[in-house]
């Protein structure tokens, strides 16, 4: 009995305040959009049974979605941000990660802190710092000008530039918590056994190194891609009016132009587009995991 | 590996450069005479000084820090018993679900947690405020709690908890006098993780939240939308500052308990 009650408690919690809340969202995103016109406010009749649900089931917000090319833009630009900026968060975290990796063993302690201090800090605060750095009178252009680089200040606050420094910069430790845990357990003999067998020290990197530190670079970037494909914060600050995430579009669609069916179909096609990079995730997590045993 | 190369020395001086430079002067100029956040006049505290008299941010900070605490409080309540639940808990009907359920939150985007709950307090006539934040925060923070305390829980040894059945203790007793202090390290990490979600949740709280209820971070946001601001850096500044000082001050804790218990155990096994 009291067991019961135990594991009742998370478990109604969980189903009162995720899943029911989600199957609200298919509900109205599968409603009339023409009655839905706001305030909308979903009926419980489950009285009515799961036949008369089907049969009022209307697929018309999601071809609305298909015809109007926002929408399409918006995934297409998505995908597009999330998969170059887990490239260059990618390029930024490793050399820093390989750098801890090989770093005296006293220091890495410290080091390791370095990397989680920013992950405490308010992530609203990290992409404001950029605000001032990246406008046209920021620090950023202060300086460029100053060494003599450009003449004229660059324009960055408000383009999809900016949208990719802020992304790298705030799941930055993101990928370099997983690759230097690879790159930790990395046997040190192996990279030297390669170079006496005549690699040099690239060779050795690339066909020793990076293949041994593969489960971290995948973990890093799935940690990466999948958070980044539902941004909102780093786009509406950093980003200008042409930057196109479908974060940003759901919120607007709810908060400006406060049509609901429209915001939930959006929020089901994003959730449909992150199923493939988590079940890969969890696929590679469960593979690590095995490999450790 | 003694002494570094000069590529790893670099590569690190960069990467950390990268990752604190923003900050550092996010916080000089904080100190700033001048309006301008970009152009240095001169030392000042007067941003401060206005920050601690503007009501709205006052208030904001005090709502966010009340939910803060009620949320992660009620998380981690509710995230260890999950974590319980999911290692020890054995076989039951929808195992599967309530574990999907625990794993599923944590890599839901923002916009689509917060667009259903507050589809689901209007649906239910739920006036949104306070209230309603503490409910959706705890329902996201727990599953994060539940992940930390879950971890632990697999590593440590069970037959400890056997032991103090066979000894005579209930269920209950050995839990609170077994289990759980053998947990808590990771129950205070679950809690500190909870509130600083909590603390820096903007997307779910301007979704459950009403006009009654503007947490801090939606009020940073309203104002940052506007452009870059004084005031906002030394509020950034404050909370860079707690966050530094917790930071440290935990790993001190930390290390000095592990130092404590490695002297524990040799002196067990000299004796």
């Amino acid at each position: 009995m009291r067991r019961f009650v135990l594991i009742a408690i998370p478990y109604v919690w969980l189903l009162a305040l995720f899943l029911v809340p989600f199957a609200i969202v298919l509900k109205i995103a599968l409603s009339d959009a023409a009655i839905a016109r706001p305030p909308y406010f979903p009926q419980f009749d489950w009285a009515e049974g799961i036949a008369a649900f089907i049969a009022e089931l209307d697929f018309e917000n999601f071809v609305w979605l298909t015809e109007d090319d926002l929408y399409w833009k918006a995934y297409l630009s998505s995908l597009k941000i999330a998969v170059i900026s887990t490239f260059f968060t990618l390029l930024a975290g490793y050399p820093i990660a390989y750098g801890m990796a090989r770093a005296p063993e006293e220091w890495r302690p410290s080091l390791m802190m370095l990397v989680i201090l920013p992950f405490w800090t308010s992530f609203l605060i990290r992409v404001y710092a950029w605000m001032g750095i990246l406008s046209n009178e920021g620090f950023l252009n202060q300086f460029l000008m100053w060494i003599g680089v450009i003449s004229e200040p660059l324009t960055i606050l408000n383009t999809n530039s900016a949208v990719y420094i802020g992304i790298v910069y705030t799941y930055l430790p993101f990928m370099i918590l997983p690759v230097y845990s690879a790159l930790e357990r990395l046997d040190g003999s192996l990279i030297e056994a390669a170079e006496d067998l005549g690699c040099s020290r690239l060779t050795a990197f690339w066909l020793v190194t990076i293949p041994l530190s593969k489960t971290g670079i995948i973990a890093g970037s799935f940690l990466v891609f999948i958070p980044v494909l539902g941004e909102f914060v780093i786009p509406s600050l950093l980003g200008g009016s042409d930057t196109l995430m479908i974060g940003k579009v759901l919120w607007e669609e709810f908060f400006s132009n406060r049509d609901w069916p429209v915001a939930s179909a959006v929020a089901v096609v994003l959730l449909l587009l992150l199923v493939i990079p988590i079940v890969l995730f969890q696929r590679n997590q469960q593979k690590q995991q095995e490999a450790e045993q | 590996m003694n002494r570094m190369s000069w590529f790893n020395a670099v590569s690190l001086t960069l990467g950390f450069a990268f990752l604190y430079i923003p900050m550092v002067i996010l916080v000089i100029f904080s100190f700033n005479e001048s309006k301008l956040v970009t152009v240095w006049a001169g030392f000042s505290t007067k941003w401060y000084v206005e920050l601690l008299q503007n009501e709205a941010f006052l208030n904001a900070a005090w709502v966010t820090i009340k939910v803060a605490v009620f949320s992660s409080t009620m998380a981690t309540v509710l995230g260890t018993i999950a974590a319980y639940v999911l290692v020890r808990g054995g076989r039951f009907m929808g195992r599967t679900l309530f574990s999907g359920m625990i794993y599923a939150p944590l890599v839901m985007p923002e916009v689509i947690t917060g667009l259903s709950l507050l589809l689901l307090f209007i649906g239910i006539g739920l006036d949104r405020g306070v209230f309603t934040i503490v409910l959706a925060h705890t329902t996201f923070a727990m599953c994060y709690v539940s992940v930390v305390v879950s971890s632990r829980l697999v590593t440590f040894d069970r037959s400890l908890e056997e032991a103090a059945l066979d000894l005579g203790c209930s269920p209950a007793e050995a839990f609170r006098l077994v289990t759980l202090p053998i947990i808590a390290p990771a129950v205070i990490s679950g809690w500190l993780l909870a509130f600083t979600l909590s603390l820096d949740d903007l997307v779910i709280a301007s979704f459950t939240s009403g006009p009654s209820a503007t947490t801090l971070p939606i009020k940073i946001f309203s104002a940052v939308r506007l452009g870059v601001s004084p005031e906002i850096n030394a509020l950034s500044t404050i909370m860079i500052s707690i966050v530094t000082v917790g930071v440290i001050t935990a790993s001190l804790v930390t290390k000095h308990q592990v130092a404590r218990q490695k002297r524990e155990e040799q002196a067990a096994e000299r004796a």
